[in-house]
């Protein structure tokens, strides 16, 4: 019961971006992923990556509220790296036995596509976010990411007032939208 | 109204950052203007990818944070085991790729030994030449030994050697070893050989039977004997005109004997109508021979003859050959008995014809 409280208490923690939730669940089940990905023709980089892929996964379900863990942190975490793995795996084409302990795991084929999509969207404003160019993103970072208001922006980008920053954003905003939806509707 | 300021008013109504007034006086802009609602419809959704590919993104840096504080604190480990362990370690990680490196080692190495032994000459010559000295004598000793053997034998033969009770004459009718002839000479048989006109000989057995009809089937079963393709002459089915030329080839004798003549009758003695009469000289020995026509089809199997009057012989109508094949496919060893229908000596004079023929002749030896 206590242990159920506290993995709710983390998951909540990690949801509000609190870094000891996120460095408590990463102590507590780096080392079994890692030898997970290790004993499967892994390395240690392979297995951070897919350790870190996993956590994600599990940030945007606490993100979304309506995460309900219905199995122990460690047994989820677990299924989702062996999926991701296997995945990963199965496009260098080195893996084809698929059906072995699979008891152990839970089924989370589809968390893994909404992950999917997430991640996508996240490549997608990336990647449009990298075709604006600076000083456009710095620009569009500062305000719409760290949230600093135009004063603070003027001062650090060097225009002479708010409101030339304000235009200035606005013509990148208007960028970046045209970039980005462009490739979403292609979708 | 500016684009610039739509946006940034958008922005605000989005954020919530405007107060109760403005609220409901943008609510009902946005009510009235479908434009202006899909703006905000579309840049609510613009804001929230922002939004989230900023979250990840810091989530992200945090993970890389965490991760490396977490190894400089030794609290995890992500070092490749130490010793023995990476030893393992890069066993299980690489066991594939040395597997295959090393087939491919193999192969290589037995394809250039392959290469070295036969493209380098001979070195060591004198020994090879001693070596093949004493093979040739191993060699010549056994050639004398088998001789020695195969005198022994052949005496043995000779001594033993069992008289052959009857003779009479057979004709193949499937390229595969059947050969069809008489049952009187086939009757009671222990040992029946078949001897062709080169003088071969060969084991069959008989296969079917049939003395009312006087029609046997024989079998080559000899490992020797090798399947022969077309037939040359073909088996006819409806029954022949009187006063048809007719010849027929057997082994009255040791050595395969050609006779001609001419169908006298299309019954048999007394009105046999399974046989037909035939003027022709025929001696015992003949029996069981094939008569053909004038092109070269088979009308009959030569079978017995008048005692009481010379060159008058009864032959089995070849029709009956065809009753004897069906009865003999009832068994599924035999089903792929095929019978020739076609000659493919007509037109050809009978010195070709019976070149042709005379491999398909056997005599059948019994006893």
């Amino acid at each position: 019961m206590k242990q159920e409280t506290n993995e709710k208490t983390l998951l909540e923690g990690l949801a509000r971006n609190d870094r000891m939730a996120a460095e408590t669940i990463y102590r507590d089940n780096y080392n079994m992923v890692q030898s997970l990905v290790i004993n499967n023709n892994g390395s240690t980089d392979d297995a951070r990556d897919i350790f870190q892929e996993a956590m994600i996964v599990l940030y945007e379900k606490a993100k979304s509220g309506s995460f309900e863990l219905n199995c122990q942190l460690k047994t989820y975490l677990y299924s989702v790296c062996r999926r991701l793995w296997l995945k990963r795996l199965q496009q260098m084409n080195r893996f084809i036995n698929n059906g072995d302990n699979l008891s152990e795991t839970v089924s989370v084929d589809d968390d893994l596509e909404e992950h999917g999509q997430k991640d996508a969207d996240f490549e997608m404003m990336e990647k449009s976010f990298g075709m604006i160019g600076e000083p456009c993103k710095g620009l569009l970072d500062a305000y719409y990411l760290q949230r600093k208001n135009m004063q603070e922006i003027a001062d650090t980008f060097g225009y002479t007032n708010a409101a030339n920053a304000k235009t200035q954003k606005y013509k990148c905003l208007m960028r970046l939208k045209k970039i980005f939806f462009s490739q979403y509707k292609k979708q | 109204m500016d684009d610039q300021i739509v946006i940034e008013t958008v922005e605000n109504y989005i954020r919530g950052e405007m107060n109760a007034e403005e609220q409901l006086l943008f609510e009902n802009l946005r009510k009235s203007n479908p434009e202006v609602d899909q703006l905000v419809v579309e840049h609510t959704l613009f804001l929230q990818q922002i939004n989230n590919y900023g979250e990840r993104r810091n989530f992200n840096t945090t993970l890389h944070q965490v991760h490396s504080d977490l190894t400089g604190k030794g609290e995890i480990n992500t070092d490749l085991p130490k010793g023995k362990a990476k030893v393992i370690y890069l066993w299980n990680r690489y066991k594939r790729v040395a597997a295959i490196a090393a087939s491919i080692a193999g192969v290589t190495t037995l394809g250039v030994s392959l290469l070295v032994n036969t493209l380098i000459p001979n070195t060591a010559t004198d020994k090879l030449q001693e070596l093949g000295r004493e093979i040739n004598r191993v060699k010549t000793d056994q050639i004398e030994q088998k001789k020695e053997v195969n005198n022994i034998k052949n005496k043995i033969d000779d001594n033993t050697k069992i008289p052959f009770r009857t003779a009479g004459t057979g004709f193949i009718i499937d390229g595969k070893g059947y050969l069809v002839t008489n049952a009187h000479i086939v009757r009671n048989a222990r040992n029946i050989f078949v001897i062709n006109s080169m003088n071969e000989q060969f084991r069959a057995t008989l296969v079917y039977t049939d003395l009312n009809k006087d029609i046997a089937v024989l079998k080559i079963t000899d490992e020797d004997f090798k399947p022969m393709t077309s037939l040359p002459y073909g088996i006819r089915k409806s029954s022949t005109d009187v006063a048809e030329p007719i010849y027929t080839m057997g082994f009255p004798r040791n050595e395969i004997v050609y006779s001609e003549g001419y169908l006298s009758a299309k019954t048999g003695f007394n009105g046999d109508t399974l046989s037909c009469q035939l003027g022709i000289a025929a001696n015992p020995g003949n029996s069981g021979g094939p008569v053909f026509n004038h092109n070269g089809e088979v009308i009959g199997i030569l079978s017995t003859k008048e005692t009481e009057a010379e060159g008058v012989a009864f032959a089995i109508q070849s029709k009956y050959i065809y009753n004897v094949v069906e009865e003999l496919k009832k068994d599924t060893a035999n089903q792929k008995i095929k019978l020739p229908t076609k000659s493919s000596v007509a037109g050809l004079n009978k010195q070709q014809q019976f070149k042709k023929i005379e491999d398909f002749i056997f005599m059948v030896k019994v006893n």
